[in-house]
């Protein structure tokens, strides 16, 4: 246990680990993801003790305990209720979510999808390994198709959810994709996450080096990933290795083709309020090959979120500024007196 | 013997004066009379059976209210399932339940009569509306011939009413479609109620004046309708007297009239105001619970937070959350969300935080009987989690003690940090009483201290080192500088909070949660038997909702001569400290309850008494003649053995 010490001048990134030994396995990409997290958290410009951690069950969830700022590892797949009720009542916190895909996508679904279209001012990190690890090994509702496992020898039948599609049916406001050894782009997607205002949902690339590693190796090795990578940049073209993104007006869609195309690459641009556009993007990616992956920033609008807007119902029916009335709540319209009256009656 | 038995809370009762009203009509005095009011669900029963409550608190009766009502919003119209009835007890004295069996029936149509008829005793008074019993009607509901004149109705005084048609007439001129002039056959109803009982009217003229505030043709109508219907009792000869029941003598002070689901909501917001802290409501709608979120998302300017979540799962979590920023943290439900919830609940048990879950019970298994009363999640509530995970339960015994529960529930999640249900009922969430308005003054302090820095100046901040008395751990809420630390559902090591596996340790941390929950037993008054002569040999022993229906037998039965005390748990969990004292002293203890025994299950377990019970699951509250013909028949075996 650390001693209860108020410390003076801004946090840095020691101050942000607890003095609990992490129990990952060894090589796990949750450690790049804990040691970015650490990193950037001073860099927020927050007191420690304004950011809440609150996590689900598996692997990932168990982040919270190596932070230290306040944390609740909590049940499977309602981090992002626990959080909302947290947020919701204390809009000072900076309040995140760490979850996995099958925390946030198979037990969890419904919850992620009400925080996303309610906007609560939550960030929540989704780490992806496309596999069940604490329970050993089973697939999951990312888990390419056909995935042979302990709980399906003989492959998975199910199609598998594409987290960002589902963020953006949900319509949420901030919906981006990152990489667990992309130490420099995590940090800043992260950093993007921390300053929008509502939910934010960042789904990890992360590596399960015991029960599915290599995963994401095609996107990870240089001379290899540039083929599979789509580096979406505001205002840039979107393009990757020897192919770039048009409008495929016949279909009504975005399209990859080569790059010799005649038509002009689409120039990204997260900030369209319509999701449609990032939801197209969101489809390029092939479910089975991961290729191409689109990395980085897909959506980023502004909406009210629902904490403000609950603050300010609460201010306009003068919470906070008038003295509520027990009394007249208690005695209600319709009152009678039995015996001498004790004060007089308003009726 | 049930006939014997008749007296304080069933059949006819009249008092002793007899005199002429100033319209010429006589006027027969009664101590008390049983009202119920059926028809179809949207013939507007319920919002008349509240009219004429609102009438009767007034005019300073006692009374008691149960409403029944079916699941469907619209069931098709004029069928049995359709029928929708308001009961109503009032008296001239303190009385406990809304009544074993109306003495007067208002039947708006067919399948009212056809489903009420029964509950009325021969020689009670039947009103009915005969513009609905035409041979279709009728034949809806499996009349073969016309109960208003094949001999069904004798035995009773029946009064026929074209209320229908005199309600048309009555709003002839007024700008009114004819459906929507039919529509007012309930306000005419209740005028002539009004008139039959010596209601006072001001307050449901102003009502409806609130009510249809942006209509004025239709204020106008209720009015002419009310009006007429008084009019009718006043002239016609088909009413010879009318009825006075003189107020009540209740205990001085400032009165109202409430049903259990507001009052419930008002001791939350009581509990919030006296703790300091904000009220946060997760909530999922389900019937009868959603009152309570209806009338909490009202309150806004007393900093109460409503939550509509997307399930009764996040409902709990986020009022969990809440509770983790500091919040007093609630969830209501019934019992298929208190299934959902379970698992949230097993972790409030290990986070050791504040909650409330108030679980507005009801006929199941399953999504059984939502409209109708049961009390058949005590033992859910108890025991419903995985592991060892003891939860506190407390349950109000009225309408108006749900306020006092809520308050109770929340001293003991703020006192000992710890997830405490609420089981009402859904007799209570709708039935009605008085209620002496409490002075805010005379409320208890739940003031509650949160951990500081300060305190820890220098060592170790330990999130599960606890208060030596309580048992209880701190509650370090986020955004306390210097108290960072982490809380979750894997076992703790004592003291630090640090995650544990050791077996000793979890072996004593389940020992400790138990420990701090039966501990909670301290800060409850001792349990006291109502007994007047002292002598009684049989211990009535109830929760709950059963309170009114066993108090009520046991007056019946000791005006009878009979000798019988009665004690009532407003604790489950734990029980009151001289519970087991007070068993012993009885040779018989008899456990009424709306389940198949899970009182007396917990109570044979714990005390080795050889409790029986007396168990109705009919989705209505006990009558008192039932339960004190159950005690006669014990009290005979008593006094036999």
């Amino acid at each position: 246990m650390l001693d209860v010490t108020v410390k003076n001048g801004a946090p840095v990134a020691k101050d942000f680990k607890s003095d609990q030994e992490v129990r990952w396995c060894p090589g796990c990409g949750d450690y790049a993801v804990l040691a970015a997290v650490q990193s950037f958290l001073p860099s927020l410009g927050l007191e420690r003790e304004k950011i809440v951690f609150v996590s689900g069950i598996g692997c990932s969830s168990r982040f919270p305990y190596y932070l230290n700022t306040y944390g609740m590892h909590s049940i499977h797949g309602r981090a992002p209720a626990i959080a909302t009720g947290l947020a919701a009542s204390r809009t000072d916190l900076s309040v995140w979510v760490v979850t996995g895909d099958g925390d946030a996508l198979s037990i969890g679904g419904n919850h992620l999808i009400h925080a996303l279209r309610r906007n609560v001012n939550l960030k929540i990190l989704l780490f992806n390994n496309r596999i069940y690890g604490l329970t050993k090994g089973q697939y999951s509702p990312t888990s390419e198709p056909g995935k042979v496992t302990k709980s399906t020898p003989y492959g998975s039948l199910d199609a598998p959810f594409n987290p960002i599609s589902v963020a953006l049916g949900a319509e949420a406001t901030f919906v981006a994709r990152t990489i667990d050894s992309d130490r420099k782009h995590l940090t800043a997607v992260l950093t993007a996450a921390a300053q929008h205002k509502g939910t934010a949902l960042v789904e990890i690339y992360q590596n399960c080096n015991i029960f599915n590693d290599n995963a994401f190796e095609h996107l990870k090795a240089p001379g290899e990933r540039e083929a599979h990578l789509l580096r979406l940049e505001p205002g840039a073209p979107l393009a990757f290795g020897e192919r770039k993104v048009v409008w495929d007006a016949a279909r009504g869609t975005l399209a990859a083709v080569d790059a010799s195309d005649e038509r002009p690459a689409v120039l990204h641009d997260p900030t369209l309020q319509d999701p449609s556009y990032a939801f197209a993007v969101a489809r390029l990616q092939d479910p089975a090959s991961l290729s191409p992956t689109p990395v980085g920033v897909f959506r980023s609008v502004s909406r009210p979120t629902y904490d403000d807007l609950m603050d300010q119902q609460l201010a306009a029916s003068g919470y906070g500024s008038q003295a509520p009335d027990l009394g007249a709540l208690l005695a209600g319209a319709d009152t009678w007196t039995v015996g001498a009256p004790e004060r007089a009656v308003v009726e | 013997m049930a006939m014997a038995l008749q007296t304080a809370e069933t059949g006819t009762d009249p008092a002793d004066a007899e005199r002429d009203s100033p319209g010429g009509k006589p006027v027969e005095s009664l101590h008390r009379v049983v009202i119920r009011i059926a028809g179809d669900s949207g013939d507007g029963m319920q919002l008349t059976g509240d009219r004429f409550t609102q009438e009767t608190a007034a005019y300073g009766n006692d009374l008691s209210t149960l409403p029944d009502f079916p699941a469907e919003i619209r069931a098709p119209a004029g069928t049995l399932p359709g029928v929708s009835a308001f009961q109503l007890h009032f008296a001239d004295h303190d009385i406990l339940t809304p009544g074993d069996a109306p003495d007067v029936l208002v039947a708006m149509n067919p399948a009212a009569l056809k489903t009420n008829l029964k509950a009325v005793p021969r020689g009670g008074t039947v009103i009915v509306n005969t513009d609905e019993f035409t041979d279709r009607a009728l034949k809806k509901v499996g009349y073969a011939a016309d109960p208003l004149h094949d001999g069904s109705l004798d035995g009773y005084r029946v009064h026929r009413v074209a209320l229908t048609s005199q309600t048309v007439k009555a709003l002839d001129g007024h700008p009114l479609s004819r459906k929507e002039a039919e529509r007012a056959k309930n306000m005419y109803a209740l005028g002539l109620l009004s008139w039959l009982y010596h209601r006072p009217v001001d307050q449901t003229l102003r009502f409806l004046e609130q009510k249809f505030a942006r209509r004025p043709e239709i204020i106008a109508a209720n009015r002419a309708a009310f009006q007429a219907g008084w009019n009718f009792g006043e002239t016609t000869e088909e009413f010879e007297v009318s009825y006075e029941v003189a107020p009540a003598a209740l205990p001085p002070g400032r009165y109202r009239n409430i049903s259990g689901n507001p009052a419930l909501a008002y001791g939350l917001v009581a509990a919030a105001q006296r703790s300091g802290l904000e009220l946060f409501l997760g909530s999922y709608p389900i019937t009868p619970a959603s009152d309570i979120l209806h009338e909490l998302a009202k309150h806004k300017a007393f900093g109460v937070r409503t939550f509509q979540a997307e399930d009764e799962i996040a409902a709990v979590g986020a009022a969990l959350g809440a509770s983790y920023g500091g919040a007093l943290g609630v969830t209501t439900t019934s019992g298929p969300g208190v299934a959902l919830k379970s698992e949230a609940i097993g972790l409030a048990v290990s986070l050791e935080l504040p909650l409330i879950i108030c679980d507005i019970q009801r006929g199941g298994p399953s999504t059984g009987l939502p409209t109708k009363t049961e009390q058949a999640d005590l033992l859910q509530a108890m025991f419903g989690r995985n592991g060892e995970s003891p939860v506190p339960i407390v349950a109000p015994r009225s309408p108006a003690d749900c306020f006092d529960a809520a308050l109770e529930a929340a001293r003991i999640a703020l006192t000992y940090r710890t997830p405490v249900f609420l089981l009402s009922d859904g007799y209570l969430a709708n039935g009605s009483e008085p209620w002496r308005i409490p002075e805010v003054e005379d409320l208890p302090d739940l003031t509650v201290r949160f951990a500081r820095a300060e305190e820890y100046q220098g060592s170790p901040f330990l999130p599960y080192q606890r208060d030596p008395h309580t048992l209880a751990r701190p509650w370090a809420l986020p955004g306390t500088p210097g108290l960072e630390h982490r809380i979750g559902g894997l076992e703790k090591a004592d003291v630090t909070g640090e995650i544990s596996y050791d077996p000793a340790n979890h072996d004593h941390m389940v020992r400790t949660r138990a420990a701090k929950v039966a501990g909670i037993a301290q800060s409850i008054a001792p349990i006291e038997a109502d007994d007047p002569s002292g002598a009684a040999r049989l211990l009535v022993l109830g929760w709950g909702s059963t309170y009114g229906p066993a108090q009520a037998a046991c007056r019946l039965v000791r005006e009878h001569g009979g000798q019988v005390a009665h004690a009532h748990l407003r604790h489950l969990n734990p029980f009151p400290p001289n519970l087991g004292e007070l068993l012993a002293r009885y040779d018989r203890v008899l456990i009424p309850e709306m389940n198949l025994g899970q009182l007396a299950l917990l109570i044979r377990a714990r005390y080795l008494v050889d409790a029986t019970g007396y168990n109705k699951v009919r989705g209505l509250p006990f009558t008192s003649t039932e339960l004190a013909e159950e005690i006669q028949r014990i009290l005979l075996e008593v006094e036999g053995a």
